[in-house]
């Protein structure tokens, strides 16, 4: 007994210490003073200054396009790739796990300054495409390491009856084999979207520089020395709301998936 | 001509052309100008001269040093947090363990500075204690990279064999050091990668948190391509390149745990 609340108040302490520097910045978001630590009564001007503010609006807007577009091209590529990949013979798909490998592994600032030279070496001017080559080195193979597991669960059996009954390869893919690993491509592709949204390394090395993220504004909020501008104490909190909302909703939704299976082995 | 019959393994040629174009050719040109000097003579001696640098071999090993310490705090705060939250008598629901994720979602940037400020608000001035700062602020981004892979290997954990370590007599710290820490190696290993390289190489965090008084591999990477100073920059990343690739060749074996990120949906 003694040692349950001991340990459980061991994982609040902690859980307490993580969130301390978000719940500061969510509390003192609810008033106008410069710094955190000074409370100079209620208000919402923060919130309202910070959806007028059009370099943070744009900074959300633009972190969004390149989550999803990043998202989008990452996931088809990297969905191809692995069913390619699983088909292959054994020393193609060594090969190519060998190369999916590097990006995971690798130091991202490494990752980052070898596309800036090899943009600058062919002449290509960063624009919005490097930036996204960016995010896809960083995100795909991610995409890739989530959708084999689901290849190799799968029976390899369906996609040969299904071209028995008379399917083209390719119906038989797109209608066989993609709904068999759906889970892992979607797993895939929400991992690529959190991967984008939280990337500053190759955002920084890869963007034209007059293109701002979400991480690329709060880097140079941060430049200046003293305290965050206080707007952003108000985008901490939505960002939170919008991140805990998300999280209810898969949590929730996974729940009901599970319910669902346990009566249907029943 | 006639037409090359589709086969299901011409998919991953996009992907192929894409690592080939966008991963192996960057790290190409990265060993180019790593070992070529300004008038693009090859030479090793910029590689060799890298060693002899008492400055640069402070920053190799000072960054190592943070590393390991970082790994090191982070192991011993999250180990017992995963230990509790894989044991069904304290926790049922996977709504703990999210909660324990959830600041990854939150943008990274952002948390590191929340972080500062709420620092500098208890006293703890990232420009008077750059070190304390630049380690809290590391523990605090990567304890959740340590506690993920910690969990899952410890929920896969055969609960019986530590009931057996009991039967047969140990106590209690014998059980954990002989039972208990060996089945949790591949989560311990993984962990730790997850945590040093990218410690060594971050320069956001030490930037921050330290007030751009501290300086790791990744700061003078950084710092060398801002200043378009590319064959010394790419030396350096040369260095970080080998280190990691030691370090996967060497924890090849016992990491198992192949995706951790990818645990997480």
């Amino acid at each position: 007994m003694v040692k349950k609340v001991f340990a459980k108040s061991y994982v609040w302490l902690m859980l307490l210490i993580m969130y301390a520097p978000i719940l500061t910045l969510i509390v003192f978001s609810f008033t106008e003073s410069k710094n955190i630590g000074s409370w100079t009564g209620f208000s919402f001007k923060l919130y309202r200054d910070m959806f007028k503010n059009e370099e943070i609006v744009t900074a959300l807007v633009n972190t969004i396009i390149v989550a999803v577009s990043a998202g989008i091209v990452s996931t088809i590529l990297g969905t191809l790739g692995a069913i390619g990949i699983y088909y292959c013979t054994p020393k193609a798909k060594r090969i190519m796990n060998g190369l999916s490998q590097i990006p995971v592994m690798n130091a991202e600032i490494v990752t980052a300054i070898s596309l800036t030279i090899l943009f600058v070496s062919f002449g290509v001017k960063f624009n919005f495409f490097t930036l996204l080559v960016g995010h896809v080195v960083l995100t795909v193979p991610f995409v890739v390491l989530s959708v084999m597991p689901k290849l190799k669960q799968m029976d390899p059996n369906i996609y040969e009856a299904a071209l028995d009954l008379g399917a083209t390869p390719k119906k038989a893919l797109w209608s066989v084999v993609i709904p068999e690993i759906l889970p892992g491509i979607f797993s895939g592709f929400m991992l690529t979207i959190t991967l984008s949204l939280d990337d500053y390394i190759i955002t920084a090395f890869t963007r034209d520089n007059s293109f701002s993220t979400l991480s690329t504004y709060v880097y140079g909020a941060t430049a200046k020395k003293g305290a965050l501008p206080p707007t952003l104490r108000a985008l901490t909190t939505v960002i939170t709301l919008i991140v805990l909302g998300i999280l209810i909703i898969i949590n929730v939704k996974t729940k009901n998936k599970k319910v669902v299976n346990r009566r249907g082995r029943i | 001509m006639s037409k090359i019959k589709f086969q299901r393994k011409h998919l991953s040629i996009p992907y192929a052309a894409f690592l080939l174009l966008f991963v192996v050719l960057p790290l190409i040109l990265i060993v180019y100008y790593a070992l070529t000097d300004v008038n693009g003579t090859i030479s090793l001696k910029n590689f060799i001269n890298f060693f002899k640098d008492k400055n640069k071999l402070g920053l190799l090993s000072f960054s190592v040093i943070i590393g390991v310490a970082n790994t090191v705090l982070c192991l011993l705060i999250g180990y017992p947090i995963a230990m509790i939250l894989s044991n069904r008598k304290y926790n049922k629901s996977m709504v703990m363990v999210l909660l324990f994720v959830m600041p990854m979602w939150i943008n990274f940037v952002l948390r590191t500075a929340a972080t500062r400020d709420l620092l500098y608000w208890l006293g703890i001035n990232g420009g008077e204690n750059p070190y304390l700062a630049t380690m809290i602020g590391m523990v605090y981004n990567y304890l959740p990279f340590t506690i993920l892979p910690l969990y899952t290997t410890m929920l896969k954990m055969d609960k019986s064999l530590i009931e057996a370590s009991y039967d047969l007599g140990a106590k209690p710290y014998q059980t954990f050091y002989k039972t208990i820490i060996p089945m949790t190696m591949p989560g311990i290993v993984s962990a730790a990668t997850m945590v040093f390289m990218p410690t060594m190489s971050s320069f956001v965090i030490s930037d921050i948190m330290g007030e751009r008084k501290i300086s790791l591999i990744g700061n003078a990477i950084q710092f060398n391509f801002d200043q378009s100073r590319w064959h010394d920059g790419s030396l350096i990343a040369l260095i970080m390149l080998l280190i990691i690739g030691i370090i996967t060749l060497l924890t090849k074996n016992i990491q198992k745990e192949e995706n951790v990120r990818g645990g997480l949906w």
